[in-house]
């Protein structure tokens, strides 16, 4: 086929996938000049390139619907449901013609008179859209076009002509429109996919998911032999089943728009039906997921949408009264984390009323009394997820069909999900899903307890705790039930022997205890060595104690005996490479049947924690220094790794010096490390700024791991910024501005010691510095400050990640860059309307009264020297505190 | 579930002379019989993953060529003694409703070929817990054949599970 040709063919069958989206979505917004803009110069583009590629057919009917759209565009035409059947009559004409010509490349025969007819009269004004023949069905007017072929005789036209499809003849031209129309998004130019039955695909898993089995096995006897001619093969067998494994996984992989496909027209329908005016947003629908896991949120998902847009959102008239836009907006975002896919569903309505929750709680009877009154707003909300629970005083024909949020959460749990819900009255209510990209095949941990072993999923474990008489972790107990003290906090455990009912271990596996030297027990007290698994549900951590932890394990999910499934301790079970079965627990079904039961109760904790949003991943040089403990630093804000003799260090005036390229470079320890000895070597980090160097000498470098910087705690120990999960660990993250200032105390403008606590409660800041040291420093300093930050490395970046569509609460600028400086920046960001409201903070380590008014003249709301992390903190809290009281 | 599953064995499907093959086994002393075309497998004892918290006729979990079969206690399931400790029994598998099952037994015999003809139902006066699994009885030379119900015999609808 000719290149021109393909290429418009393949184009042009977007935009009319475009054009229909588009058009559904004026007939809701009548009055957006930018939609019908859009819609008008995407027909126009249609009917240029027929033009210009000579098809006068194709070329006339899109002439005839762009004149229509013209006429709406100019406001002499109002947008009515029935313009835009037209409208997408007319594109089902053109896409019917398109399917022809691709498999011909000829325009087919045929008149498009009646239809042109029609949408001319509507141009002209002359009749009204509704006198259209708008009933009789496109197929038989498709072949009523056509005069050689009678009406009853076009469905076996495909069939007749179908295997004449190189050299066409006139008669398989003209049958194409009937043909076509039966798959008429279907465009075989941009063909390069096949369709295959999904039973095959599942059947294909299960095949791989039991070669991965068999290949756990032969590695698992490989161990065991020193040397064996089986190694090196079975290690390529290794490699090709993991790569199969991963490729049969993305045979699944759906984008998520999938099942989002019909929620537009099902949200156009129900602002039909209740009169109100929704604006369905979605974003992220090309997010991948599993096919099964698709399917199971589906329902899920439509139900969630339509009760934000039925009992969510206001009428317009109610919306106007309460001072917000007559359109309200349902907004559904998908976006993967880790090994999760997050869904969110928000929208800007009423949000849910907490007295009326009360009240509906009071009369179902669903909480005591007592507890009732002692709730927080918070945990009254979660009500709704409670069996038996429905906000809507009217049920209506839309939501109310005795589907409950409780079955919502039910579904999602049980594929291993979790829900979140935050509301305010009078601003919306916004729902989180959190569910695993797929169930077939996952990584566990494999844990023993009393004697029996058990898979724990790995992305439900936060983190693992040794707890020993003589490690740091201690297993308190508060009347009989265990408790950890971990990081400054008390964390519940769960006796996974106790809940299993465990006690009684078998003679044999007490005997295997013994002989492994694991200390016996006696009966209900608690061991002196056991392992900790934290797991997080929602909100709520939680710690696991189980007698060993083995290795983690690629296991296959497989469901469990419908008898078994009543207990909500296990969510399947699977095979090991060893071939013994084992279960798999649930930690929601640990968390809930230890007593917490509300997902998300204790959510004023969680709001504490840091979110992860917008947190890329960071490389983390790790080493140890002092203690055992991992400790790491941003690996960019490491200029080099050395190692330094320490018979050439030299001490003058109480500070320790190295030659180090022909300058003298400070050496600082760590708090609490011992002297340096004479002789020997250390490893040193070297950090650089400009033309100051400094060495910080610890006693091992262990790894670089990239991985989310999470600070979980800002640690009260000066030069500590806090602590952070990295690769499974937690690890000290250590604050090296206080380093810094060891070395040279006016590395940063004063002494920086003591720290913030969590004040910025998730504001977003943006961070434009060009320089990737005071990025890494002050992106772990703000994220600890509560902030969450997207540092980028010029102005432009900045001005791409607001157009975007990215919001800010406050900018933070250097002002020296190259390219655009600060004082450009803030400029262009005052006269565009959009970013004239952000506060903008001027970051520099020019401060002079020169400066300082040029920055306020320019629109910086305050101004800070660069190395002052405290003025800087202060200001941004100034600054954060005028924008509230001014909003 | 019905137990049209085991049906041929059921006096419908019995004409005379018709003959069926069955999986011959004993439990405490008792001989039982199940189709043969409904058994996938024979084992003798086999390693089994305990469950904890499952219902106490739920031996465990096995692996039978990567496929997770559930194994149940058949004395405990039709109400007879437990088995001594030290005795492990042997195990027929079967396939219900897309699951497999092994079913753990005391010994398993030969497979015979049964007629029609020496089938009658259960009789009445069988312990209930006993007659809801049996779909019938076979004379025999030398005693009785008692035709186990697997559909009714894995249907746990009835059972509670042990809570947490």
């Amino acid at each position: 086929m000719d290149d021109l040709l393909s290429e418009f063919l393949t184009e042009t069958n977007e935009s009319l996938a475009v054009l229909d989206v588009e058009l559904i979505k004026l007939e809701q917004n009548p009055n957006d000049p930018e939609l019908l803009s859009n819609i008008f110069r995407l027909m126009h583009t249609i009917k240029g390139t027929c033009g210009f590629l000579g098809l006068p057919r194709l070329e006339a009917v899109a002439h005839a619907g762009e004149n229509v759209l013209g006429k709406v565009r100019d406001g002499e035409l109002a947008v009515s449901p029935e313009i835009v059947t037209l409208i997408l009559e007319c594109l089902d004409r053109i896409r019917s013609i398109l399917g022809t010509l691709e498999e011909t490349e000829a325009e087919p025969e045929g008149d498009d008179a009646a239809l042109i007819g029609r949408l001319d009269a509507v141009f002209k004004g002359t009749a009204p859209p509704t006198e259209a023949p708008a009933p009789e069905p496109p197929e038989p007017e498709t072949a009523a076009a056509e005069p050689e072929m009678p009406e009853d005789s076009a469905e076996a036209a495909p069939a007749e002509t179908a295997p004449s499809e190189a050299p066409p003849p006139p008669a398989a031209a003209s049958a194409g429109p009937a043909k076509s129309q039966d798959a008429p998004k279907e465009s075989a130019v941009a063909n390069q996919s096949i369709r295959v039955n999904v039973d095959l695909l599942e059947d294909l898993m299960t095949m791989v998911s039991e070669l991965v089995l068999t290949r756990n096995q032969l590695l698992q006897i490989l161990r065991a032999q020193r040397e064996s001619e089986f190694a090196a093969p079975l290690q390529r067998l290794n490699h090709v089943v993991s790569e199969l494994q991963e490729s049969v996984m993305k045979t699944r992989m759906q984008p998520i728009g999938n099942a989002w496909a019909k929620l537009p027209r099902i949200v156009r329908d129900l602002a039909h039906e209740l009169d109100k005016k929704i604006d369905l947003v979605m974003k992220g629908a090309e997010t991948e997921l599993d096919r099964q896991v698709l399917e199971l949120i589906k329902d899920p998902l439509t139900h969630m949408v339509r009760n934000s847009a039925d009992h969510g959102l206001e009428d317009p008239k109610t919306r106007k009264t309460a001072g917000k836009p007559e359109t309200g907006t349902v907004l559904l975002n998908a976006f993967h984390e880790g090994g999760h896919i997050i869904i969110e569903i928000s929208d800007d309505g009423r949000g849910l009323s907490t007295e009326k929750i009360r009240k509906k709680v009071r009369e179902k009877g669903l909480v005591p009394e007592a507890q009732l009154a002692s709730m927080s707003d918070q945990q009254i909300q979660q009500q709704i997820f409670k069996p038996g629970f429905s906000t809507a005083e009217q049920v209506t024909a839309v939501s109310g069909r005795g589907v409950g949020m409780d079955v919502v959460r039910t579904n999602i749990e049980r594929i291993g999900g979790t829900i979140e819900l935050t509301s305010t009255e009078g601003q919306g209510t916004k729902f989180i899903i959190k569910i695993p990209l797929t169930l077939a095949i996952v990584s566990a941990l494999i844990v023993e307890c009393g004697g029996e072993r058990f898979a724990v999923p790995q992305l439900s474990v936060i983190e693992l705790v040794r707890a020993s008489n003589n490690s740091d972790h201690i297993i308190e107990q508060i009347n009989e039930t265990p408790v950890l003290r971990l990081r400054n906090r008390l964390l519940p455990l769960v006796n996974l022997r106790q809940l299993l009912g465990l006690e009684a271990k078998s003679a044999a596996a007490a005997a295997e205890a013994e002989a492994s030297n694991v200390v016996s027990i006696e009966e209900r007290r608690i061991q002196d060595d056991a392992f900790i698994i934290v797991s997080q549900v929602g909100a709520y951590a939680f710690g696991i104690i189980v007698d060993r932890v083995f290795d983690t394990e690629e296991i296959v999910v497989k469901p469990v005996a419908p008898i078994l499934r009543d207990i909500p301790l296990y969510s399947g079970n699977t095979i090991l490479g060893d071939g013994s079965v084992v279960m798999i627990l649930d930690p929601n079904g640990i968390a809930s049947a230890t007593g917490e039961i509300s997902v998300g109760e204790d959510l004023a904790a969680g709001a504490e924690r840091l979110t992860e949003l917008a947190q890329e991943k960071v490389a983390m040089l790790v080493f140890r220094a002092v203690d055992a403990s991992p400790k790491a630093v941003p690996l960019a804000l490491i200029a080099r790794l050395e190692e330094v003799d320490l018979a050439t260090v030299e001490r003058s005036g109480g500070r320790t010096l190295v030659q180090y390229r022909g300058h003298l470079m400070p050496l600082v320890q760590m708090l609490g490390a011992d002297p340096l000895p004479e002789n020997g070597r250390k490893p040193v980090l070297v950090f650089t700024d400009r033309d100051r160097t400094m060495g910080l000498v610890v006693d091992e470098i262990v790894d670089i791991v990239e991985d989310r910087m999470e600070v979980e705690l800002s640690s009260e120990r000066s030069g500590f910024i806090g602590s952070a999960l990295i690769a499974g660990a937690a690890t000290d993250v250590i604050d090296t501005s206080h380093y810094l200032t060891q070395a040279f105390d006016d590395w940063f403008g004063s002494e920086a010691t003591e720290a913030f606590g969590i004040e910025g409660q998730g504001r977003r800041i943006l961070l434009v510095d060009d320089s990737p040291f005071f990025r890494n420093l002050l992106s772990p300093l703000l994220s600890v400050a509560g902030y969450q930050v997207a540092a980028v490395e010029g102005a432009d970046a900045a001005l791409a990640l607001l157009e975007a569509g990215d919001a800010f609460d406050v900018i933070i600028s250097d002002i020296e860059m190259p390219g655009m400086d600060g004082f450009q920046f803030a400029q262009s960001l005052r006269q565009d309307q959009r970013f004239s409201g952000i506060p903008l903070v001027a970051l520099s380590s020019h401060a002079t009264p020169a400066d300082l008014a040029r920055g306020r003249r320019v629109g910086f709301r305050d101004y800070v020297a660069k190395f002052d992390r405290d003025a800087l903190l202060a200001a941004l809290q100034d600054t954060l505190a005028e924008k509230r009281g001014a909003a | 579930m019905s137990r049209s599953d085991a049906k041929p064995a059921g006096p419908e499907g019995a004409g005379f002379g018709h003959s069926e093959d069955f999986v011959s086994f004993t439990i405490a002393g008792q001989l039982f019989g199940i189709p043969v075309l409904k058994v996938q497998d024979v084992l003798a004892s086999y390693k089994i993953t305990r469950i904890p918290l499952a219902p106490a006729e739920i031996m465990g979990q096995l692996n039978l060529r990567g496929r997770v079969v559930t194994a149940i206690d058949i004395r405990r399931r039709i109400g007879l003694s437990p088995r001594g400790n030290d005795d492990k029994g042997m195990s027929i598998v079967v396939e219900n409703d897309h699951e497999l099952y092994s079913l753990v037994v005391d010994s398993v015999g030969e497979v015979l070929s049964l007629s029609s003809t020496a089938f009658e139902t259960s009789p009445p006066t069988l312990d209930p817990s006993f007659r809801n699994y049996a779909a019938g009885v076979y004379r025999l030379d030398h005693g009785l054949l008692v035709v186990l119900d697997v559909a009714s015999l894995l249907s746990f609808g009835g059972i509670a599970v042990a809570a947490a």
